[in-house]
């Protein structure tokens, strides 16, 4: 399957899941609204031509100028058909979305790291703290408005 | 364990780290004990967070290089790869012949270089200390090597966007040539000291189990996932470097556990020697770098004799780099898994955003889970099996 073929079938089944298909320079890439997450995803791992079984990274991207603030991205890469696929999904700033674990059991370790970074919410997540900053930390590092240098306490 | 009469079940809390040897560097598990039983571990990292995601929108694309030396040091010459592969992609630059050949050379001595340390050190974990000086010994050789073609050891930062930094010389071939030539029999070594080893084989037999379907689930890559009998390679999967014209086989495992992921890793340095000496064999001629307009710095050489090449040099170091907007996620075959960046560039020199997908960091989430209920004694043997390296696990 290659990855003209991988943007039609999710047309194809689950058009009314997505709000935006369109090629990367490396991968396609899919945007999907919080509600149709879990949905979509579980869709994009049962679904048998696509069958994308390995979570490879979930991780945010943060733009301060805009509603809604944050990107939470996803890369999938399917085994099966050697091709990978990035859905993104807009997050406004103290906002959360659905956490992927029920679908991806590897994604519970990578989205501690996205709300540690950033604050973003995971919900049903099975155990959501912070993992590389302390855990009284006040703020979420990765986010553009905090300093370089750090904060002074 | 079991517990006769009226006695009760006390459950005992146990720090093990930050600062302990098998932990290979500064990870606390907190254990939940009952005997000798781990009911439950909990890994607690960050200690050696540097913050190498941040540093890198705050620096240029040029000075990054420097960092993914810094992640997994075991693999530096690997980490560098990656990322120059994720810029390249992202500007669209198609790397000389010689240096894709090259790249191939440095990222399979690096990947035995890291696999030795790795025998070695869990040897050591294991308790077999003899092993430890025959891997070191070779490893060195390997170091050598790296210094002569990049004056470092452990942190060359020798592949760079757009080629390697500096041409290896007929001296480096020769070396190169003799260390492949011998090295099949110095794994042979290795193999009669531990694979039917008695005690090597109890201590690792059936210890941290995980299944090809788990070892999915839970997104483990590289040795790990192979040693539960997955045959998936991103070299394979989805070449670079010109992987598709190597002949190697993807070794894999049958039970997933500590001993099938040894095995596992000693075929793969095998594999790495196989796909060495078809890459010497045929070096071709030609530039090591790239010659792209504020991308690519131009040879060391010129920089010191030429003005015109001084002044690009200063510019594109200084800030003039040229990259289009987009974004790009491209990953590689790391010694430890999948190292993967995702770069998102908004038109300037520094990236938007930098994102550094280890595979150590996601193999350790699954250990809690494959060391349900084992001896502490076997959670080393779990902890070892699965190779991490903190610098790469916190970045």
């Amino acid at each position: 399957m290659n990855r003209q073929e991988i943007i039609d079938r999710i047309q194809e089944k689950a058009s009314s899941l997505t709000m935006g298909t369109s090629q990367g320079i490396d991968c396609p890439e899919v945007v999907v609204d919080k509600q149709h997450l879990i949905e979509f995803m579980k869709f994009l791992k049962e679904d048998e031509a696509l069958s994308f079984d390995l979570i490879s990274d979930v991780t945010a991207v943060d733009y301060p100028a805009r509603t809604p603030r944050f990107d939470v991205v996803y890369h999938i890469f399917s085994i099966k058909n050697g091709q990978r696929i990035r859905v993104r999904v807009p997050v406004g700033d103290g906002d959360g979305v659905e956490s992927v674990t029920c679908v991806w059991r590897g994604a519970e370790w990578l989205e501690r790291e996205v709300y540690d970074m950033f604050g973003v919410t995971f919900y049903n997540h099975p155990d959501l703290r912070r993992i590389l900053m302390e855990e009284d930390f006040k703020y979420h590092p990765l986010r553009k408005d905090f300093p370089l240098e750090g904060i002074e306490e | 364990m079991t517990v006769e009469g009226n006695e009760t079940r006390k459950e005992m809390i146990l720090n093990m780290g930050p600062q302990h040897p098998a932990t290979h560097g500064v990870l606390r598990l907190l254990l939940h004990l009952e005997g000798e039983v781990v009911k439950k571990t909990i890994p607690i990292i960050g200690y050696l967070h540097r913050g190498v995601e941040k540093l890198g929108e705050n620096r240029t694309y040029l000075q990054n290089i420097v960092f993914t030396d810094r992640l997994d040091y075991t693999a530096a010459m690997c980490n560098n790869l990656s990322y120059a592969l994720a810029v390249e992609k992202l500007c669209g630059i198609e790397v000389p012949e010689r240096a894709r050949v090259i790249r191939v050379i440095m990222a399979e001595l690096q990947r035995i270089a890291a696999h030795l340390l790795w025998l070695g050190t869990y040897a050591l974990d294991i308790g077999a200390m003899s092993v430890f000086f025959y891997c070191f010994r070779e490893r060195e050789k390997i170091l050598d090597m790296f210094e002569m073609v990049s004056g470092q050891r452990l942190t060359p930062s020798y592949i760079c966007i757009g080629g390697v930094r500096r041409d290896i010389t007929d001296k480096f071939v020769e070396l190169l040539k003799s260390f492949c030539d011998t090295f099949n029999d110095y794994i042979r070594d290795y193999e009669n000291l531990l694979t039917k080893n008695p005690i090597w084989v109890e201590r690792l037999r059936d210890v941290a189990v995980l299944s090809a379907e788990d070892a999915i689930n839970w997104g483990t890559t590289g040795p790990v996932l192979r040693a539960s009998g997955v045959k998936f390679d991103f070299r394979r999967a989805t070449p670079y470097c010109g992987y598709e014209n190597y002949e190697f086989d993807i070794p894999t495992g049958t039970k997933g556990d500590c001993y099938d992921r040894y095995l596992v890793r000693v075929e793969e340095m095998r594999q790495s020697n196989r796909i060495l000496k078809q890459a010497m064999k045929d070096i071709p001629d030609g530039p090591i770098m790239a010659d792209v307009p504020f991308v690519t710095l131009p040879p060391k050489e010129q920089v010191m004799s030429n003005i015109e090449a001084l002044i690009k040099h200063f510019k594109i170091a200084s800030g003039a780099f040229q990259i289009p907007k987009g974004e790009v996620y491209s990953s590689i075959e790391n010694p430890k898994g999948e190292l993967g960046f995702y770069i998102v560039s908004d038109g300037s020199a520094r990236p938007y955003r930098m994102r550094i997908k280890s595979s150590c960091f996601v193999n350790l989430s699954a250990l809690p889970f494959m060391t349900q209920g084992c001896l502490v004694a076997d959670l080393i043997a779990a902890l070892g099996s699965i190779d991490i390296v903190l610098g790469e696990v916190d970045r």
